[in-house]
């Protein structure tokens, strides 16, 4: 076999971690990793985030995000050292040999500068092509990752296109200067499912054209499968298992790779229907200063203790409607009638109840909490605030949320930065179920997740409701989770509910188009899967 | 209308009714004031005849408001009234006053604005390392220093051990170009070490900011120098907070070096305005009160209109 284009042996990667509180500390984020890649594979790396994948595939440019050192092991590239080469050295492959493609491409390109300017730099500034070159180069690329108007698109700024959009420029970008190897790093986990499978067809076809070799980043088994030739499996900055990609899905010879790919176990069984605890009737909604509805005229029932899920993709519509429900956007027709009393449209006109009653759980439980304040504080504040707990009573009212929501004893003096993600969701949970509420908005609650620990949230809020009785509006994107704790289902599409009703007749067909759209594109832990889809899809648009 | 179009007719709208409305309050502050500008002109042992004669004379009797709005109506046609104390005009005094100062802290800007940014990109460049300790501790060092110790400091170098400048800045009218270079050199020099710090720690800081975007690693990614990086890639994403304390120190550069100009023995708007206050000479003060707020709003404006400018987004609507 010839010399591999990436070699990689007993790969060490140290960082120093401040904990609050406590003195720094060395931590090892990846414990020698060994691997090898040839001219033209594809290698997908998976894993749960902190398994070190993004820091591995960063590894092959020796770079270290964010103060991470590779301290150990040796990284060949085309036949050369280069863990230990100078900078100068670093710069001259960088960009060039080896090219990055990250998970947010709208963070990723420089807001100032127009996309053409920012694709074509690399090969510019390495000297490989001339400026006419490069410009024709890139909009070859453009064409082959089916960018409309591919033509103009590179004058325009990247807040003038869309995210997927963005992130096929980003690949133009990326194989722009003919590099060797190309780093995806999750490049199509902020999308929409319907946007995914497009940008993933793209980036499998560019790949195969330019017989570029590719790092494949991802925590998605089914999405990785339709682009690698081999999987590696990483946990907790160790490889667990390696193998063609057809054996690591179908014949998975560790436990691990085997509950990643066997997640979703979760089968939910819808309840019988119940008189509803939430009514939603003809709702119109838009932001203030704008003429356009973002809510056209939804209606939808939400049972005493059951799970109404609102599925859609960005912009749809879905946060909008839980912001309507809650009061933060005052709906400008329609009603909402909640335990049997119409709601006031605008908050100062609700009671304390109205608010108790409604409580809500966000995507980014980072962000939904106050750093400076300890767990204890946090889910004590409800408890104070609606019902004057104070003191001893308090705290074992604290003890018993922490209970629920199956965290120990301890973690009442933590700070949200000691936590794990599926912790601090947790914990906004608590917070949440503090409140004794009869309904709880869960918005995207584990969109920001690993397969895994998202599994066992929605395990938590199904036992939750089995024990409180409380109702979930649940909105996500992911289908998957729908099916696994939705009683009923709404599907939106830009504003409108255009499927409604009990889970088990909204996912039978016949389906209405868009409602096809968005089941079909949910990828599947097959290979070849995403050839089927795209012919099938052709196939129809020819017929019409 | 092109959103930025609107955006920009907004601001300088604003601008001007923010000038307006300086322009009440100075004129009502005066009036607050205890007695008026015929007591002031007459003294205190007038008698109430002569008084009362003065003021019908100068329309003292007449009210407040349309005072007010002859005041405004003469300055709008550039008629500032005459000075109490000797009967000049006060256009004729300050116009020429203003381009003294106009012309010294244009000097000082075109050397300290470049020198600052140029610094902060050094600074931010080596964060952390010996060059921005270096940089960062003499900009600090000179913001510390008092303004008149480090004009005294900058005439004994600048006359006694290289005796190279004049420490007196006299200019006068027909003095030729270079000629006034010269003179206003060493407070030049003082201004300067004066507003470095200010400016610099302000491009340095906005500078590490950004350097936080995902974006900045795409360029490293790229294998870009990281002079390169700061250039192109961060610095277009940190004008906007750094014109605005740029246009915060061309103020003070205009409006705020009375001390400098005393030093050096300028002849200066900050001087007349200063003589004049301790005259009571009211109708001054409230001239150059009006002309120094027009520059404060003026310069914080134009700021507003570059971060404006420098904004994609609002530059390239979608």
């Amino acid at each position: 076999m010839a010399d591999p284009l990436l070699q990689i042996k007993g790969l060490v990667i140290e960082a120093t971690s401040y904990p609050p509180g406590e003195p720094p500390k060395e931590v090892t984020l990846v414990h020698g990793v060994d691997l090898t890649l040839q001219k033209g594979r594809v290698l997908g790396l998976i894993g749960e985030s902190g398994a070190g994948k993004s820091t591995i595939g960063l590894s092959a440019m020796a770079y270290g995000r964010g103060g991470v050192r590779l301290t150990g092991g040796t990284i060949h590239l085309n036949g050369r050292e280069i863990r230990l080469a100078d900078a100068k050295a670093l710069r001259a492959l960088r960009g060039r040999e080896v090219t990055y493609v990250s998970q947010s491409a709208a963070a990723s390109f420089n807001p100032a500068k127009q996309i053409m300017e920012q694709v074509i730099e690399s090969s510019l500034s390495h000297g490989l092509m001339s400026k006419t070159e490069a410009e024709a180069r890139a909009r070859a690329l453009f064409k082959k990752l089916g960018l409309p108007n591919p033509d103009t698109i590179g004058s325009r700024y990247p807040h003038q296109v869309s995210g997927g959009q963005l992130q096929r420029c980003m690949t133009a970008m990326a194989l722009c200067p003919k590099p060797d190897l190309v780093i995806f790093d999750e490049p199509t986990t902020a999308l929409d499912v319907t946007t995914q499978i497009d940008v993933l067809a793209a980036i499998k076809e560019a790949i195969r054209d330019t017989d570029v070799a590719a790092l494949y980043i991802t925590h998605d088994l089914a999405v990785v499968a339709q682009v690698a030739d081999d999987i590696m499996v990483l946990r907790h900055g160790k490889m667990v298992e390696l193998g063609e990609t057809g054996q690591i899905i179908h014949r998975p010879t560790q436990d691990y790779t085997r509950a990643l790919v066997s997640v979703r176990s979760l089968d939910h069984v819808e309840k019988a229907p119940a008189p509803p605890i939430l009514q939603v009737q003809n709702l119109t909604a838009r932001y203030r200063g704008t003429n356009f509805d973002v809510l056209k005229n939804v209606s939808v029932d939400l049972p005493v203790g059951q799970t109404l899920a609102v599925v859609g993709e960005s912009g749809s519509g879905k946060s909008t409607l839980a912001r309507a429900i809650t009061g933060l956007l005052p709906p400008s027709a329609g009603r909402i009638t909640f335990a049997g009393r119409q709601l006031s449209a605008d908050l100062a006109g609700r009671s304390k109840d109205d608010l108790r009653e409604i409580q809500m759980i966000y995507q980014m439980a980072d962000t939904a909490m106050n750093p400076r304040q300890t767990v204890g504080t946090i889910i004590g504040r409800p408890l104070e605030f609606y019902f004057g707990l104070r003191g001893a009573d308090r705290e074992k009212r604290v003890q018993q949320l922490l209970d629920q929501i199956e965290m120990g004893k301890g973690f009442a003096d933590r700070y949200p930065a000691e936590l794990s993600g599926g912790q601090k969701q947790r914990v906004c949970i608590a917070r949440a179920l503090a409140a004794n509420p009869k309904l709880i908005i869960c918005d995207e609650v584990t969109s920001a997740l690993d397969p895994l620990v998202a599994d066992g949230i929605l395990k938590l809020l199904l036992n939750l409701q089995a024990e409180a009785g409380v109702a979930y509006l649940f909105i996500t994107h992911d289908l998957a989770t729908v099916r696994a704790i939705a009683d009923k289902i709404a599907v939106m599409f830009k504003g409108a509910v255009v499927r409604y009703g009990q889970k088990t007749d909204v996912l039978m067909p016949p389906f209405d188009d868009y409602t096809d759209l968005l089941l079909s594109s949910v990828p599947e832990m097959e290979q070849g899967w995403l050839e089927q889809v795209i012919a099938h899809r052709k196939m129809e648009s020819a017929g019409n | 209308m092109h959103p930025i179009l609107k955006l920009m007719v907004q601001r300088i709208a604003l601008g001007l009714l923010l000038l307006l409305a300086v322009s009440a309050v100075i004129f009502l502050g005066v009036e607050a004031l205890p007695g008026d500008t015929a007591q002031a002109i007459l003294g205190q042992q007038a008698t109430p005849e002569a008084l009362a004669n003065l003021r019908e004379k100068m329309g003292l009797n007449e009210p407040p408001l349309t005072r007010y709005f002859q005041w405004l109506g003469g300055v709008l046609t550039g008629d500032l009234g005459t000075a109490l104390t000797n009967g000049a005009d006060i256009a004729q005094s300050i116009g020429q006053r203003l381009g003294n100062t106009m012309f010294l802290a244009g000097c000082a800007a075109v050397i300290a604005v470049p020198l600052a940014i140029l610094l902060g990109l050094i600074a931010a460049r080596y964060a952390g390392k010996w060059p921005d300790k270096v940089i960062s501790g003499i900009t600090l060092s000179t913001i510390s220093l008092p303004e008149f110790v480090a004009a005294y400091f900058v005439i004994f170098i600048f006359t006694q051990l290289i005796p190279i400048f004049q420490p007196v800045a006299m200019v006068f009218p027909g003095m030729g170009f270079w000629a006034k270079l010269n003179a206003v050199a060493l407070p030049v020099i003082v201004l300067v070490l004066v507003v470095l710090a200010h400016m610099m720690r302000m491009t340095r800081a906005a500078i590490l900011n950004v350097m936080q975007s995902a974006y900045i690693e795409t360029a490293e990614l790229k294998g870009l120098s990281p002079m390169t990086v700061i250039w192109r890639h961060a610095l277009p994403n940190a004008i906007a907070p750094v014109v605005s304390v740029v246009m915060l120190n061309m103020a003070y550069l205009v409006v705020g070096v009375v001390v400098v100009e005393v030093v050096f023995g300028y002849n200066a708007l900050g001087q007349y305005l200063v003589d004049h206050v301790t005259k009571r000479d009211l109708p001054v003060v409230q001239a150059v009160g009006l002309i120094f707020a027009a520059v404060y709003i003026f310069l914080n404006m134009l700021a507003d209109v570059i971060g404006i400018l420098a904004n994609p987004r609002l530059r390239h609507p979608k």
